[in-house]
């Protein structure tokens, strides 16, 4: 049977088990800064491990180097399943696997060394920028000669989205990164002032549109569907949300500007967008949560599916919460507080986080021939750990970031300001306290994954899979 | 303001992205004829067990989608967005921010127009013009002086009885209205290393510090050569420039050995800035009130 077609897993593996390891790294990362917050002192007057350095490590190290990993990996499971086809040209498929390790690599040696473009998630400097370039191209030519080769007439969906998430991703950090170098390790961009800012955030808030909801809406595609053995609840819903959510999203980025020296109708454009962006977010949770319609009975047993439940229940919500943001009075409230971290930590922890632990809890034991996980009681306490964190984390951040808001804004009847800065930031500590608590068991709940990932793993054999005929 | 051609390509990209997503639902809540019914699978399969229902559009989904639409171009109609329209209400941000700062200042007349007509000794002793000041402080001041007023190194501290310039309260409107510059300037080239360690000694000895007698001996000579200009014969300062007082153990900058000898070796420059463009008079006055409220 040699002469059968097998798919090209190796890369997937890969990139699996280093998903876990940077989820790991990263968010260990975010647990010191949390504790910073709290405790300065623990930066220990050491430049490399000050929150202004070490905070663009855990932004980079959970999107890119855990997301990344996580997107990368289940992309090329996914597109070969999918297309009933091997991938096209594995070893430039392996090459993306290892650039794309040394990539993370140099950003956690570079960032806590200060160099930095200053651009929030895309603080790289440009020798690295070039490398992301060339590494995501070959990406896109593996995971797009893929989709050429497939077997099947119809593109399934996940790929639609796993697409989308490749080509904008690479429009966004080409355009973005557009930079004149002096030195090897400084660059100046080639846009000055508002525009700059313009592109940083189109950059920015894609970034999250297509990195961080596109690429995962991918994933949970595959994986929600294959776990709860039941088909996707509406083709036309899949359809609608996917062409309105890729093009509205494109505008969406000047709501991070508002009530800056950006022009007013760019503001406002970008607002419009944004709100008109809600039900095409929507769309994608309703998928993926009808899609248990007729097994929720699964719910009660299967730890991976109420990880993937909860995870569309935190898209949800960061999707509703994101589009009420945008709107200017309450961005006035909201924005530069605490809030906001709340907000991406209800998308990046309760939406990306969970929604990749519960896709990899599904592949791993595929990957090595295991019928499931080592454990599914661990996997149980992962998904109480990650749950019960994230709600201690975003719900503290919503107070602290409301309570900020309020305070900043409050003028005496003299016409000065109720409250000094630094009252605000007395105030906080509380919140800071719950918020590092949160994140620690979010943390905790990695390990534990990564116990189990390891006890599923060893001594077993990385199998060989023949691609089956279509049927 | 865009050119023309700018103002059309923005107007007519982003009517049709937002037309084009009402064409999208209304396109595909109809059931096309050679589509499977409504509720079925699609008949397409992928990886064994892969599959799609037909399921129409969920209706309260679909009336949000209207309904966000709808409010957008309702927005777009009333605020500027579409290219250079300025939309039917004519807002802009610096519109907003002129009304909103207008209101503030009206209403604060009501509460400023009587502190103006005080007295000197009158506004020291008004509680409400104490009050606005010290939340005045707390905005305009307290990075530098410290929330509490009590200063911090290169910052005077204002709530003691010592001062660089003088504390009554004419003299705190000019340094708060004009700022001040306080110059030290660097002795290292004229008295050497020996000099400074000197001279250091001697100012320490001055302030009742610890310091070697045959070392401030050698200093007081070039002390009354060098020093006493500004800061005087007993090193009691000179408020007409600044000079402070180095007699009291009072210290901008630190009154440890190693603290003076930089003082007196490379110089000092304490710059207090003017507030004149930023702060009304009348405020500058409430601030002065409250400052020196604090000296004790």
């Amino acid at each position: 049977m040699s002469n059968q077609e097998t798919y090209d897993d190796k890369v997937v593996r890969q990139f699996a088990v280093m998903t876990v390891v940077w989820g790991i790294v990263g968010m260990l990362v975010g647990v010191v800064i949390a504790a910073q917050m709290l405790f300065p002192i623990l930066n220990f007057d050491i430049p490399w491990l000050t929150f202004s350095r070490l905070r663009p490590l855990h932004t980079n190290a959970v999107i890119f180097a855990f997301g990344g990993s996580a997107l990368m990996g289940t992309s090329y499971y996914v597109v070969q399943r999918t297309c009933h086809a091997g991938l096209f040209m594995p070893k430039l498929a392996g090459f993306t696997f290892w650039g794309w390790m040394l990539i993370i690599v140099a950003a956690a040696i570079t960032l806590p060394l200060g160099i930095t473009q200053g651009k929030e998630y895309a603080e790289l400097e440009w020798p690295i920028d070039i490398a992301i370039a060339i590494v995501w191209i070959s990406y896109g030519v593996v995971f797009f000669g893929t989709i050429v080769k497939r077997k099947v007439e119809h593109i399934y969906v996940a790929n639609w989205f796993y697409g989308a998430f490749i080509i904008t991703v690479a429009v966004l950090h080409i355009f973005n990164n557009l930079a004149i170098p002096i030195t090897w390790t400084k660059s100046y961009p080639i846009y000055s002032g508002a525009v700059d800012a313009m592109v940083q955030w189109w950059y920015g808030h894609n970034a999250v549109g297509f990195f961080l909801t596109a690429g995962f809406l991918g994933m949970m595609y595959y994986f929600v569907p294959k776990r709860a053995e039941r088909p996707v609840y509406s083709y036309r819903l899949s359809i609608v949300h996917f062409w309105a959510l890729i093009s509205t999203y494109m505008w969406a980025g000047p709501h991070h500007l508002n009530y800056t020296s950006l022009p007013d109708w760019v503001q406002s454009v970008g607002m419009v967008f944004s709100l008109i962006l809600l039900a095409p977010s929507w769309g994608g949770m309703i998928n993926g949560m009808m899609t248990l319609s007729g097994a929720w009975h699964k719910l009660r047993t299967d730890p991976v599916l109420k990880m993937m439940i909860v995870a569309l229940s935190f898209y949800g919500m960061s999707t509703f919460e994101g589009p009420m943001m945008a709107i200017k009075t309450v961005n006035a409230l909201s924005h530069y507080t605490d809030w906001t971290i709340g907000h991406v930590h209800s998308g990046a922890l309760g939406w990306v986080a969970m929604m990749t632990m519960g896709s990899l809890y599904v592949l791993i034991p595929r990957l090595y021939g295991k019928r499931d996980m080592y454990s599914i009681k661990l996997i149980d306490v992962h998904f109480w750990l990650s749950t019960i964190g994230v709600v201690l984390y975003i719900a503290s951040m919503w107070v602290a970031g409301v309570m900020q808001g309020l305070m900043w804004r409050a003028f005496n009847d003299d016409g000065t300001l109720t409250y000094t800065f630094i009252e605000s930031i007395s105030a906080t500590y509380p919140y800071y306290a719950i918020r590092l608590l949160g994140g620690t068991m979010f943390f905790f709940g990695m390990l534990i994954m990564a116990y189990n990932v390891y006890k599923t793993i060893k001594g077993s054999q990385a199998v060989s899979i023949v691609v089956p005929k279509p049927a | 303001m865009m050119s023309t051609g700018w103002n059309w390509f923005v107007i007519i990209v982003t009517l049709a992205n937002i037309l084009a997503c009402w064409w999208l639902i209304v396109w595909a809540t109809k059931n096309k004829a050679n589509e499977s019914k409504e509720g079925d699978v699609t008949g397409h399969v992928w990886d064994e067990d892969l599959q799609e229902l037909n399921n129409p559009l969920p209706r309260w989904w679909l009336y949000l989608f209207y309904f966000t639409i709808i409010f957008g171009l309702g927005y777009l109609a009333l605020y500027p967005g579409l290219g250079n329209f300025k939309g039917l209400l004519s807002w802009t941000g610096v519109s907003q921010y002129n009304e909103e700062a207008r209101e503030v200042h009206e209403a604060q007349k009501a509460l400023f127009a009587p502190l103006a007509k005080l007295s000197t000794e009158e506004l020291i002793k008004n509680e409400q013009a104490l009050l606005t000041g010290s939340r005045l402080f707390a905005a305009n001041c307290a990075a530098c002086h410290g929330s509490d007023a009590r200063g911090a190194r290169g910052f005077p501290n204002l709530t003691d009885d010592d001062w660089l310039y003088a504390g009554d309260y004419d003299s705190l409107v000019t340094t708060i209205t004009y700022g001040r510059t306080g110059v030290m300037p660097a002795w290292q080239s004229a008295l050497n290393d020996d000099g400074v360690q000197e001279v250091t000694a001697f100012v320490r000895q001055l302030s009742g510090q610890q310091a070697d007698p045959q070392l401030a001996a050698k200093g007081e000579a070039r002390y009354n050569m060098y020093c006493v200009a500004c800061h005087g014969p007993g090193g009691e300062g000179n408020p007409a420039m600044g000079a402070p007082n180095l007699a009291n153990n009072i210290w901008l900058y630190g009154g440890s050995e190693a603290a003076i000898a930089h003082s007196i070796s490379v110089g000092r420059m304490g710059n207090m800035p003017a507030q004149k463009d930023f702060l009304t008079e009348e405020r500058i006055r409430l601030i002065a009130a409250y400052v020196s409220s604090l000296a004790k």
